[in-house]
């Protein structure tokens, strides 16, 4: 610890802290633009100057260390002149277009022109104007605006990992570019629009939509990865016009994902606003006591294990188990919660949690990665381990990768095999990289959903347990075994025991004619072909996607905006997002009519609030007690899950998501989302234009 | 003045052979290996103790420059790094030791890597200089042939390579850490200090940056002692320098002078007087065009040294300096300064890039007199605004020539204001309203 004085008041701050740091240990507010607590220093808009007693000239705070009993002023008459330098230097070039800017009322450079800038300019000459760049479909850019500070560049280099960000040119000439007129090739390019200080990268899809003082702000939670990224919905009347990170260290720090941030206009359409009811083929709208009635005719007469449910990829806790009590009450206990025919073992949650913690990437050594792409199935997550990389230096954080990976992974992995055979080799120290997990102190293992929706994942899970253990992965003190998932529902369904009870059919058996009568709560990957034609199928959700024109019966239900949820990450991290909008039309938050069926079938389920069906929930598992919080704990009992290790097939793992914009119902009604899958994922069809 | 015995740069005007047997012949590479035996502390030592201030303009003690390098290496290497990037307008004294002395640079160079436990030096030469990295090039073969450098160094025992790198032509990419940057293959921006290239420096290790001229006269220093060379010049301005006179005088040269000689004399002697004489004199500027400006009258009397210089408000920087007769349109002299820092700021921190385009713009209407009185204020606030508040110092240079301007020559600008009033009618030529901005705080 060194100590410091700032203005009169002594600080004790740890060694190698700028001097920037220090003020704010001090409670001084220091004005910046380049500087970014989580991006490399670059000091080049020279706001944050302050004055270091004994040095010649003032320094810039962010990136000058700290020395002990060095005196800091940040609010003399020198500092206060080179900050009104600054910003006037800044103003000279930038065009005032506040009015008609969208950075307007959250802009930096607005703020501190507030605080430091004049009330005339002295500049007399033609302001520079800058050519608009073509970033892709998501950021917009108005480059004249731009002050230069190089926060996209560093964060397009060293987070995102994606180094298609320059300047070129030089002096006042000096210009941020992609160099070639092509999108961002990253699923993390709309946090440039929340690091840009100004209003030169904004967001496309939300331009001139709102002012930031409009908005209703809503905390929520994203849905479209399994990485439970703290989400901030931005709504006006009835509509979300953005999505924002919150800021949360544990799991995303201040980034979110592109399909999380700009698929939100999917909302806005192929929603299901009214019940329908097939009649004669065709579907009719319906009013809801008609819809439920259907459903309780079709029912009448039908046992319990002829009757099934599956939860979809976007639901939230409340609505799975209001469904699988649901289904219990109709004696049935054919529920299943893995559409995409993925295999677990739950007996313990160590076995289907992500068990480091994003959070805990950090502190790994080593990483083994057994079929997954996280840069696809969980970006956010992907940008941790891409940090971890960075910041252990070269050599400092091996990473392995079992699967060949669709997408550059944004850091130096060695692809060890194409299939589980190499799990054998790693185990019986054949394969070099065991001696890299074996020398880790902490050694990570990742297995993705490419590994465990396989006939063989019961073996392929129980062999990287193994692995884990032998490398000492898991003990007592660190647990670094890991499963990836990508669907938000999925460790809360397992949490609920959304599984096949005791002789009861798992999802890809209810569908091939195990039941007469399926319930798909918001279920729509796969394919609808594989429902038994004679099956009735309700269909309830929010999209009027591929199920449900498949279905028999549709009750309209909210979606992730319009109802107050709760969600397990993949960390096993339970958090709870609120709601922000009402559902449209008809449509009803999706416990509420599950309980409101019960009723017509003669089976109410014993719970008429949110509250008391949250006291369920706890009652069900006590894990959901604790909200956003997660217990880091080691691993007391190293046996492994279940799995006969000699079923391993040797086919090669095959990745889980091959258009990562168009992973479920509301990605596929986004325009916004339609374009980018356009672009980055069928270049070819734009080239055909 | 200097005698022709204290010259440590006997084939400056290349009149002789600039291959290492004329360099041996001068006395070049006459038993490196024992200077080298004498230790890198007592070489060190030496070198402070002659006084030597580095000659690329910022005068930083060099013997000082080299102590800062690490004693024992953690592990990375150490560099020497020799600036060969000269592109100060007016200044060409590096250039005659590339293509006439190379082989004193190159001895020199070892015995500085020997000092400071380099075992590589790069040397980054400006692109213009075709001839002269060829020169350099051809010199380096010659001594790697002759085993001077190379393994075991001159017999010393001490490895050293020696590599030149050519730039592209920037003005920035002189200062020391934005060429580092451009050594290392990045855009040539100015990094932040600190940490000073002595803790990180060339690819994050140790690294000395020099000068080519402060590199080239250690050899010298080393041989004859540093008493000799302390007892040139002026008290903490010892030695000797590469001086050049360029403008209008009858003999532009590049010379080699003590410091302390009268800036009339050396012009009179080396430049061969202004041209019309002396009272034709209008301004010198001393060193480079990074400098204040001086006018006829502190010409007169000024010492060509660091600290009269600097008493003066002005400086040496490289010693290079321009002189101006009175045909010379002064503002517009400095108006193309203005135009060159503009053209050459890297854009990389916001005093600097946006301060020079403003500084320029508004030279540019002063050249006319198109501006009005209050604005020659403004431009010196705008000046002020930009020096000492960027990460290196081309916001310095850029400000100091206005300033000086300002200081010696505002009589002049507010004429040509007046005059061009007077011929369009006499009103407000700016729109905006002027006086000082109140900020909002």
């Amino acid at each position: 610890m060194v100590k410091v004085t700032v203005d009169g008041i002594q600080v004790e701050v740890p060694n190698g802290s700028s001097a920037l740091q220090a003020c704010e240990a001090a409670g001084k507010e220091i004005p910046r633009f380049c500087f970014h607590e989580r991006l490399s220093v670059a000091g080049n808009c020279r706001m944050c100057l302050v004055q270091v007693v004994r040095a010649p000239k003032p320094v810039a705070s962010c990136g000058f260390p700290v020395a002990e009993g060095m005196e800091i002023l940040t609010d003399t008459e020198i500092v206060r002149k080179a900050r009104r330098a600054v910003m006037e230097f800044l103003l000279i070039n930038h065009p005032l277009d506040c009015p008609i800017c969208d950075q307007g009322g959250e802009c930096d450079l607005q703020d501190q022109a507030f605080g430091y800038g004049a009330d005339h300019s002295r500049y007399q000459e033609a302001k520079r104007a800058v050519t608009d760049k073509y970033l892709g479909p998501l950021v917009k850019t108005v480059m004249t605006r731009c002050i230069q500070c190089t926060r996209c560049v560093r964060f397009a280099t060293e987070i995102a990992g994606v180094p298609e960000l320059g300047a070129v040119s030089r002096g006042e000439n000096m210009e941020i570019t992609n160099y070639v007129e092509r999108a961002l090739t990253s699923e993390l390019s709309g946090n440039l629009i929340d690091i840009c200080p100004v209003g030169a990268l904004t967001s496309k899809p939300y331009a001139f939509t709102a002012r930031p003082w409009e908005l209703k702000r809503t905390d929520s939670i994203d849905v479209f990865d399994a990485v439970g990224t703290n989400i901030s919905l931005q709504a006006r009347g009835s509509a979300v016009l953005r999505i924002v990170p919150r800021v949360n260290d544990e799991v995303n720090e201040e980034w979110l994902a592109d399909k999380g941030r700009f698929a939100m206009d999917g909302l806005k359409h192929r929603r299901l606003d009214r019940p329908w009811v097939r009649v004669h083929g065709k579907l009719q709208p319906v009013s809801w006591q008609d819809a439920f009635v259907a459903i309780g005719r079709r029912l009448d007469g039908v046992p319990g294990e002829r009757i099934g449910a599956i939860a979809g990829d976007l639901c939230d806790a409340e609505s799975m188990l209001a469904l699988k009590d649901l289904m219990t009450a109709l004696g049935s206990s054919n529920v299943d919660c893995r559409q995409d025919g993925a295999q677990y073992d739950v007996s313990r949650r160590e076995f289907y949690t992500f068990g480091s913690g994003i959070a805990g990437i950090e502190d790994a050594d080593a990483l083994l990665i057994v079929g997954s792409v996280p840069r696809q199935e969980a970006p956010v997550l992907n940008a941790r381990i891409r940090k971890r990389f960075v910041s252990a230096g070269r050599g400092g954080f091996p990473i392995g990768m079992i699967g060949a990976p669709t997408a550059d992974p944004t850091y130096r992995a060695e692809v060890l095999g194409d299939g589980p055979g190499v799990l054998a080799e790693l185990r019986n120290g054949s394969h070099p990289f065991a001696d890299v997990l074996k020398a880790a102190k902490r050694p990570m293992i990742i297995v993705g959903h490419g590994a465990l929706v396989r006939e063989d994942a019961q073996a392929i899970l129980a062999a990287c347990w193994a692995l884990a253990a032998e490398v000492g992965a898991v003990g007592p003190d660190w647990n670094g075994f890991n499963v990836l998932h990508t669907a938000a529902s999925r460790v809360a369904g397992l949490d609920l025991g959304l599984l096949p009870g005791p002789g009861g059919r798992s999802a890809a058996g209810m569908m091939s004619g195990g039941v007469d009568v399926l319930w798909l709560l918001g279920a729509d990957e796969f394919h609808t072909a594989q429902i038994g034609a004679q099956t009735f199928v309700i269909y309830q959700g929010h999209h009027g996607d591929a199920a449900a024109a498949r279905a028999d019966v549709i009750l309209p239900g909210a979606s992730f905006a319009e109802k107050s949820g709760t969600y397990v990450n993949t960390e096993g991290r339970v958090q709870r997002s609120f709601r922000a909008l009402m559902p449209p039309g008809d449509a009803r938050e999706d416990w509420r009519i599950l309980r409101a069926f019960s009723e017509v079938v003669g089976k109410t389920l014993p719970y008429d609030t949110l509250e008391s069906l949250r006291d369920r929930l706890v009652a069900v598992n006590p894990v959901f007690r604790v909200i956003g919080g997660r217990d880091v704990a080691g691993v007391s009992d190293l046996t492994g899950p279940a799995g006969d290790l000699d079923t391993v097939s040797p086919a090669p793992f095959l990745p889980v998501i091959d258009d990562y914009y168009q992973t479920n119902p509301i990605c596929r009604a986004s325009p916004t989302m339609g374009e980018c899958s356009r672009i980055y994922v069928h270049p070819r069809t734009v080239a055909a234009e | 003045m200097l005698q022709d015995k204290d010259r440590i740069f006997t084939n400056i005007y290349g009149q002789n052979d600039w291959r290492l047997t004329g360099a041996r012949q001068r006395g070049d590479w006459a038993d490196t290996a024992a200077i080298l035996a004498r230790g890198r502390d007592a070489i060190i030592n030496e070198m402070k103790a002659s006084g030597l201030r580095g000659r690329g303009g910022a005068g930083f003690p060099t013997g000082v420059k080299w102590s800062f390098m690490p004693k024992n290496s953690d592990g990375r290497p150490h560099y020497l790094v020799i600036n060969g990037d000269e592109s100060e307008p007016g200044t060409c004294k590096d250039r005659e030791i590339l293509r006439h002395e190379p082989h004193k640079l190159i001895e020199s160079a070892l015995i500085a890597s020997f000092a400071m436990g380099a075992h590589a030096a790069y040397i980054y030469i400006r692109g213009e200089f075709f001839n002269e990295a060829r020169h350099l090039q051809i010199a380096i073969d010659e001594a790697y042939a002759a085993g001077l450098i190379g393994k075991n160094a001159a017999g010393s025992g001490w490895d050293f390579d020696f590599y030149i790198h050519r730039g592209a032509g920037a003005y920035i990419c002189g200062e020391e850490t934005a060429l580092l940057e451009s050594l290392e293959g990045k855009k040539g921006q100015p990094r932040m200090k600190p940490p000073f290239p002595a803790a990180m420096g060339l690819y994050g290790c140790p690294t000395t940056v020099n000068n080519v001229e402060s590199i080239s006269v250690a050899s010298t220093i080393l041989r004859r002692g540093a008493t000799w060379f302390s007892s040139l010049g002026r008290p903490n301005n010892a030695g000797t320098k590469l001086m050049a006179i360029s403008g209008h005088v009858n003999t532009p040269c590049v010379f080699e002078e003590e410091l302390g000689v009268p800036l009339k004399d050396i012009i009179e002697k080396h430049g061969g007087g202004v041209r019309g004489g002396w009272d034709n004199l209008l301004a010198v500027i001393p060193g480079g065009c990074s400098v204040p400006v001086l006018p006829k009258a502190i010409c007169e009397t000024v010492l060509m040294d660091f600290d009269s210089l600097r008493a003066e408000r002005s400086g040496l920087g490289t010693a290079c300096m321009i002189v101006m007769d009175k045909s010379t349109d002064i503002v517009r002299a400095i108006a193309r300064f203005s135009q060159f820092f503009k053209h050459e700021s890297c854009g990389q921190c916001t005093p600097c890039r946006e301060g020079t385009g403003w500084m320029m713009r508004v030279m540019q209407r002063m050249v006319e007199g198109r501006a009005e009185l209050e604005e020659i204020d403004m431009l010196e606030q705008v000046t002020r605004q930009v020096e000492g508040h960027t990460i290196c110092a081309l916001g310095d240079a850029a400000a100091w020539p206005i300033q000086g301007l300002i200081r010696h020559f505002r009589p002049v600008m507010e004429d040509r204001i007046r005059a061009y009033k007077a011929a369009h009618g006499g009103g407000q030529i700016t729109q905006v309203p002027l006086g000082i901005p109140v900020a909002a705080e």
